[in-house]
């Protein structure tokens, strides 16, 4: 199968205010792949991660998602087919209810309205929200917005999940659910993320960008082995590979 | 907690109430939309002077109130929170009109005393009525009322997304609030020029998050166009509901109840 593919080749790009976020990214991620992009702050990640679903577009470089190279022309059927889960999930629920907010993707795929309600019960129950449909987004916890945020994108039935930063600003124990849960998906999944020990739960290759090149690409126990290349990047080796806080072993 | 999060929790407990489960609630938000507007026609189209005629006109709220099983203290706190404007919309009446409309023994009431009361009346029962329809209808369920009643969908897109934001930006300037706060001492950094600072950067933060938010709307197939997956009924309930309360209304428009019973009440006694 070839269409949950995401190939990316010699991806450039500078922003208007001349700040060169992009340099040459080449990457191919295959059909079922769970790939981590880590990087420090300013790398680059969340601009490469813009233009997987098509809101960046650069003169430079190819993208083809699945069976398409990105254009205009392809952006519908791009965005139906990548689901991007975005950092602060006040932005991605804008709807007044959660119902609502997982409803307004399935809705603008012009589906029928009972096709709607079983995408949204189906998305919800999966992200174990069901319970919260009714509710208005501003008042659920941090962990039950981060729950929601990825339930609007599954109602879409993406082929592709592109998270940023999924885990931030989510307790211990939302954390491990969320780890949980993202571990029972089938998708490709993309993930830009500080939270090294949850690439280690979730990812099998990682792709290390620096100054918006890659660094490295390759698996992720490999590469969080690799002391020097990670501290050129501005990165630490997770903390559960790193020495016992109190005897010092590993 | 600072202010602008106690007004928060306030907005909050609203919803609550909209929450609830009454018969005042279970009518469709259509009816007691159209109701509503018809009740604030009809009780802004009295005359400048008129008091006793508006006086049964707040049987609406108050029936609505108690169907809603609505807390009476709260809401009157809400009018008294916007009453200032009403009052300063009339208070120039009394210096104005000074003809005297109105004696009662030794008092004399000017025309413009009376005018003043009238619109303090008038903002009462119109605010009032607002209120009630919020708190027994809910914010975003009145929204979906007026788009579907054919008000333009941009409008009642619009009322959506400041309801849904205004919780999100309250918690914003609250925090900016709080951290200039911790940081100024005997008055220093509390001046006018820090807190157009602040609105600039509010404002700048409220640009950056809506392009993130219109970023996330397309990525999710919105093409200008916001659906919405709802199904409103409306039955024989709804019918008799706004029909009733419209003939009340309209008939005490034309009939001054309140000066009939008078004088029925003078006329038997005499």
């Amino acid at each position: 199968m070839s269409h949950h593919i995401v190939e990316v080749k010699n991806l450039k790009f500078t922003y208007p205010d001349g700040t060169c976020a992009l340099q040459d990214i080449s990457f191919r991620i295959t059909h079922g792949e769970s790939v981590a992009v880590v990087g420090e702050n300013g790398a680059g990640k969340s601009t490469l991660l813009l233009h997987l679903n098509g809101y960046l577009m650069s003169g430079n470089g190819i993208i083809r998602i699945g069976d398409y190279p990105l254009t205009k022309e392809t952006l519908k059927e791009v965005r139906r087919t990548v689901g991007m889960v975005f950092q602060d999930p006040d932005d991605q629920l804008f709807m007044p209810t959660v119902y609502d907010d997982v409803a307004f993707g399935p809705l603008n795929l012009s589906l029928p309205p009972e096709e709607v309600d079983t995408r949204v019960d189906n998305a919800l129950s999966t992200v174990g929200a069901l319970h919260l449909k009714s509710r208005p987004p501003y008042r659920l916890s941090g962990g039950e917005k981060r729950s929601v945020s990825i339930a609007t994108v599954l109602a879409m039935s993406p082929d592709i999940l592109v998270m940023d930063e999924p885990t931030s600003n989510l307790d211990p124990r939302a954390r491990r659910k969320l780890i949980e849960l993202l571990k029972t998906f089938k998708h490709t999944k993309i993930i830009a993320t500080h939270d090294l020990d949850m690439v280690m739960d979730l990812c099998e290759r990682t792709i290390v960008i620096h100054k918006g090149q890659v660094m490295a690409d390759g698996p992720t126990a490999e590469i969080f082995m690799n002391q020097e290349l990670l501290a050129e990047s501005h990165l630490e080796k997770p903390l559960r590979m790193q020495g016992c806080p109190v005897c010092g072993k590993t | 907690m600072s202010r602008i999060k106690t007004a928060f929790l306030d907005l909050g407990h609203m919803d609550t109430l909209s929450g609830r489960d009454t018969f005042a609630h279970r009518i469709d938000p259509r009816a007691k939309l159209l109701t509503t507007l018809i009740f604030i026609i009809t009780v802004i189209s009295f005359g400048k002077y008129e008091i006793s005629a508006l006086i049964p006109f707040f049987i609406f709220p108050a029936v609505m109130i108690s169907l809603g099983e609505l807390p009476v203290y709260y809401l009157f706190r809400k009018i008294l929170i916007v009453i200032p404007f009403a009052v300063m919309i009339g208070i120039f009446n009394p210096l104005i009109d000074r003809e005297i409309l109105m004696r009662l023994g030794p008092f004399s009431l000017s025309g413009g005393w009376i005018s003043f009361c009238s619109i303090m009346i008038k903002f009462t029962l119109t605010a009032g009525s607002v209120l009630v329809l919020i708190a027994c209808t809910g914010f975003n369920s009145v929204c979906m009322a007026l788009e579907k009643m054919g008000a333009p969908r941009v409008f009642a897109v619009q009322l959506l997304f400041l309801y849904r934001y205004i919780f999100v930006l309250i918690d914003e300037a609250s925090r900016m609030a709080n951290a200039r706060s911790l940081r100024s001492f005997d008055g220093k950094g509390k001046g006018i020029k820090v807190f157009g600072y602040l609105l600039g950067h509010l404002l700048l933060r409220t640009i950056d998050r809506a392009q993130r938010i219109h970023l996330a709307m397309l990525c999710r197939g919105f093409d200008g166009e916001i659906r919405v997956n709802r199904r409103l009924e409306a039955g024989i309930r709804e019918v008799i509901f706004t029909i009733a309360w419209s003939a009340f209304f309209i008939a005490m428009r034309f009939y001054n109840i309140p000066l009939i019973a008078g004088k029925l009440i003078t006329e038997s006694i005499l």
